[in-house]
């Protein structure tokens, strides 16, 4: 009822959406205009949430979501329960490689709270990528826009003979077998 | 040797080859190119160059558990009037990497050697009097009693005393400045370490910083080892939260207390959360379930529940800020590094737990 479905609207030509959930606003901000920014063949629509659900009033305006990328702050651990909190509200759909998880503030670990396996669980839990990221810094924040961009191209199948369902095949980390 | 930690591989190997138009998203595990059809379960091994001894710390990890010995009490042969003296003092922590041909039986050669260097360097820069001592008196000696296990080395104690300068007899010479290095339980951590190495990880520096920097510039220049000061992550000090607030306490019990900074406003904002000890014992009591061993989930639990109680009567997201200091009937610590520590009883318990922090730091 409240979830966000993946296939559930047609999509637009040419383009695609990003929708970015997490608590600092200020972050969300930086990483959308940091997309913005980055060449591309393709429009595309951010949309920002604190948390999932989304509000079902403008669900008939907004276009078919392609990827979500969830930003946990490592500094905060609210930042993680919240979500935690989001995820049950997202179709299962999406974890077919249109969900990643954006992992902000490693630059300084010595303020970390929240600990790297209950991360590492999440992403595992979920099978989705996990990304290690630094927004602070203007040069890892403009390689993580080209990597979300990149991803969402494939996302919205913009890229002919890759679909989102590679994303779970290179996720294997031999470490662990 | 060692080598530094570095982030979790899972995290940033399937983006690596993203950036070109033309890649196909090949990483060198999938090596399946679009042509040769989809493969879900890639079976190749990839040999990785790095290989992490001890995969529980992997960088900014901390581990699942953590044992509390029970019967961590002083080694039989400890001062008891040099133990004192190591409480109820705010000491500077720094991690320090194994020292190179240190010999316990020299000690008296090397408490000469840094007097003549801590005085060559107060000197540096001042017009020199001919004659003028400055009566500055180093001592090295070794701290016995505080071992985890056998193997590890005796802790050693420097201290700087200014040598009084009245005329009367026996007048004391005042300590200025001391530090000591001891490694309690650190041989779980440092095997294979080769010989002529001595490991005595952690440094507690209290006194002025000027001194700090000459003692660890001597030992340095002496023993080729690397200091280096060691900060505590909030992660860490919820652990030390948890634990501390767990220990049996006979005497008078001091109150819990947290203090959390706010980032986001101009000016930071410091919360401060007090719990009155027997409260904060007893809700201790109902979330660890093993006696003698703490996990994190346990360590989770308790933080939480601290946390929505806060929420409920202020509205305010503890868990959304940093915890940057802690203060118990056991110990305090800050997360700048340092320490303060108030019962001879927990003085082992907590040291292997900074030992533990040390040594996940300069590995």
């Amino acid at each position: 009822m409240s979830l966000v479905r993946p296939f559930d609207k047609l999509p637009t030509l040419n383009s695609a959406a990003l929708l970015l959930v997490g608590t600092d606003e200020k972050q969300q901000q930086q990483l959308a205009e940091a997309i913005l920014k980055e060449k591309k063949t393709f429009k595309i629509n951010i949309h920002v949430a604190t948390s999932l659900p989304l509000p079902a009033e403008r669900d008939h305006i907004r276009p078919r979501i392609d990827l979500i990328a969830f930003l946990i702050n490592i500094q905060s651990k609210y930042s993680l329960r919240n979500v935690e909190a989001s995820l049950p509200h997202v179709d299962a759909n999406f974890f077919l490689g249109k969900v990643c998880f954006l992992i902000t503030g490693v630059g300084r670990m010595n303020h970390c709270s929240v600990e790297m396996n209950a991360v590492r669980k999440l992403g595992n839990l979920y099978c989705s990528p996990v990304i290690f990221c630094e927004l602070d810094s203007e040069g890892i924040r403009v390689a993580t826009a080209q990597r979300l961009v990149r991803m969402l191209q494939i996302c919205a199948g913009h890229v002919p003979g890759i679909s989102a369902l590679f994303f779970s095949s290179l996720m294997k980390n031999s470490i662990d077998e | 040797m060692r080598r530094s930690g570095r982030p979790s591989p899972r995290g940033r190997r399937p983006q690596q080859d993203m950036g070109t138009p033309d890649s196909l998203g090949m990483t060198p595990l999938g090596r399946k190119t679009a042509e040769t059809g989809i493969n879900f379960t890639s079976t190749t091994r990839f040999s990785r160059g790095l290989t992490f001894i001890r995969t529980h710390t992997l960088f900014g990890q901390s581990p699942a558990r953590r044992i509390i010995p029970q019967t961590s009490l002083l080694q039989e042969n400890a001062d008891p009037q040099k133990i004192a003296f190591l409480l109820r003092k705010q000491w500077t922590l720094y991690s320090v990497t194994p020292m190179y041909k240190f010999s316990y039986g020299n000690l008296k050669e090397y408490s000469r050697l840094l007097s003549a260097f801590v005085a060559a360097e107060k000197q540096k820069g001042l017009a020199v009097e001919v004659g003028n001592d400055l009566g500055i008196k180093v001592t090295l000696s070794a701290l016995l009693g505080l071992k985890g296990t056998d193997q590890d080395q005796a802790a050693i104690l420097v201290q700087i005393a200014s040598r009084s300068q009245l005329p009367v007899e026996n007048a004391e010479d005042r300590v200025v400045w001391s530090g000591w290095f001891c490694c309690v339980s650190g041989d779980d951590f440092l095997e294979n370490v080769p010989e002529d190495f001595t490991c005595l990880s952690l440094f507690l520096a209290n006194g002025a910083e000027s001194y700090t920097t000459i003692v660890g510039t001597w030992f340095q220049k002496t023993f080729d080892c690397c200091f280096s000061r060691l900060t505590i992550s909030p992660l860490n000090l919820a652990w030390m939260a948890a634990m501390w607030t767990g220990c049996e306490v006979d005497s008078h019990m001091a109150a819990t207390e947290l203090v959390f900074s706010v980032p986001c406003l101009p000016q930071t904002l410091d919360i401060s959360y007090a719990i009155h000890p027997e409260d904060a014992k007893a809700l201790w009591d109902t979330v660890q379930k093993t006696p003698g061993e703490v996990t994190q989930e346990e360590v989770n639990l308790f933080m939480d529940c601290l946390y929505s109680h806060f929420h409920r009567h202020f509205k305010i997201h503890l868990s959304a800020t940093r915890l940057v200091k802690v203060s118990t009937s056991i110990a305090s610590a800050h997360c700048d590094g340092t320490i303060k520590i108030l019962h001879s009883k927990h003085l082992i318990g907590v040291l292997m737990l900074l030992t533990e922090l040390a040594i996940s730091q300069i590995q």
